[in-house]
């Protein structure tokens, strides 16, 4: 193994996803004080998931990373992902009492 | 082979991802809670969230997003052999985070005044899924806390060793390691922000 590539992310490009991510926020606050029903969660767990990619791509540098550290969050998602949705195929289809 | 000094880069840097997976997994089966039982007790979750100070909650969250620039700043600064301007970066990131705790201090003071905390006799002669739902959220808020605190603590510590020299640009795997800890931090709050302030 030789020097590890460093991949320096500039301050012009943090700052620029730090201002899209405040962006997102208002955002998020705006669709949320109307009155939008069910769409208000979708749209606001939507918007939560890009601001999460936009952190874990730029701010942690997962862009940069080789293929292990990527299959590795993957498979770590894929398994919040079942165990949530698993549980759900149970809550959603109980008989209650 | 292995000589003095050498260091093991990946290994770190798999070690501080893998350990993040836990943590993911850890506030994952806080916000599972969080919906199963949202699903039973809508109406309920609907009220106790509205109890919370949506103000406050976005304060909080353009105050965490700032420090995850400050410390992202913090390592790029050190990657270009800027020291100095890294260990104000990371004093910034501190900053931020005493100031989340204090808002944080000031909800949670207001709630436990009024008789809101975990086991109080208001929340045991009311609804169930109010009970249910601050039970979450002092729980879940709290461990986020803790881990503000933490990664506080580790920040601060990381700009110590920056100052002595012993991180440095060709050694900044412990201010890069730190600094995810923190954006994870991050990343754990976008979620609960739209769950327990806005959405309900």
């Amino acid at each position: 193994m030789n020097e590890p590539e460093h991949h320096i992310v500039s301050y012009g490009k943090l700052t620029a996803i730090w201002l899209l991510l405040l962006a997102l926020t208002g955002l998020t606050v705006g669709i949320t004080r109307l009155e939008l029903g069910g769409f208000k969660v979708l749209g606001a767990l939507i918007i939560a998931s890009v601001k999460a990619g936009l952190v874990i791509a730029i701010f942690m540098h997962m862009k940069y990373e080789g293929r292990l550290l990527r299959w590795l969050l993957f498979l770590a998602l894929l398994t919040l992902a079942i165990f949530i949705g698993f549980t759900f195929f149970d809550v959603l289809y109980r008989q209650e009492g | 082979m292995s000589h003095a000094g050498e260091k093991d880069y990946f290994g770190a840097k798999l070690g501080i991802w893998l350990f993040l997976f836990t943590e993911l997994l850890l506030f994952g089966g806080l916000f599972l809670l969080y919906a199963v039982y949202l699903h039973r007790y809508p109406l309920d979750f609907a009220a106790g969230g509205r109890g919370l100070d949506w103000i406050m909650g976005t304060a909080n969250t353009l105050i965490l997003l700032t420090s995850s620039l400050f410390a992202a700043m913090a390592l790029t600064a050190l990657q270009k052999g800027d020291p100095r301007r890294s260990i104000v970066m990371l004093g910034c990131t501190v900053t931020c985070a005493a100031a989340f705790m204090a808002i944080k201090y000031v909800e949670w003071s207001a709630k436990i005044s009024h008789g809101i905390y975990p086991g109080s006799e208001l929340l045991k002669n009311g609804a169930p899924g109010e009970s249910v739902f601050f039970a979450l959220y002092f729980m879940t808020t709290g461990i986020h806390g803790l881990h503000v605190l933490i990664g506080a603590l580790l920040l601060a510590w990381i700009a110590a060793r920056v100052k002595s020299g012993a991180v440095n640009t060709e050694n900044s795997i412990l201010l890069e390691n730190s600094a995810l800890y923190w954006h994870l931090v991050d990343l754990i709050w976008i979620f609960i922000f739209p769950l327990y302030y806005l959405m309900l």
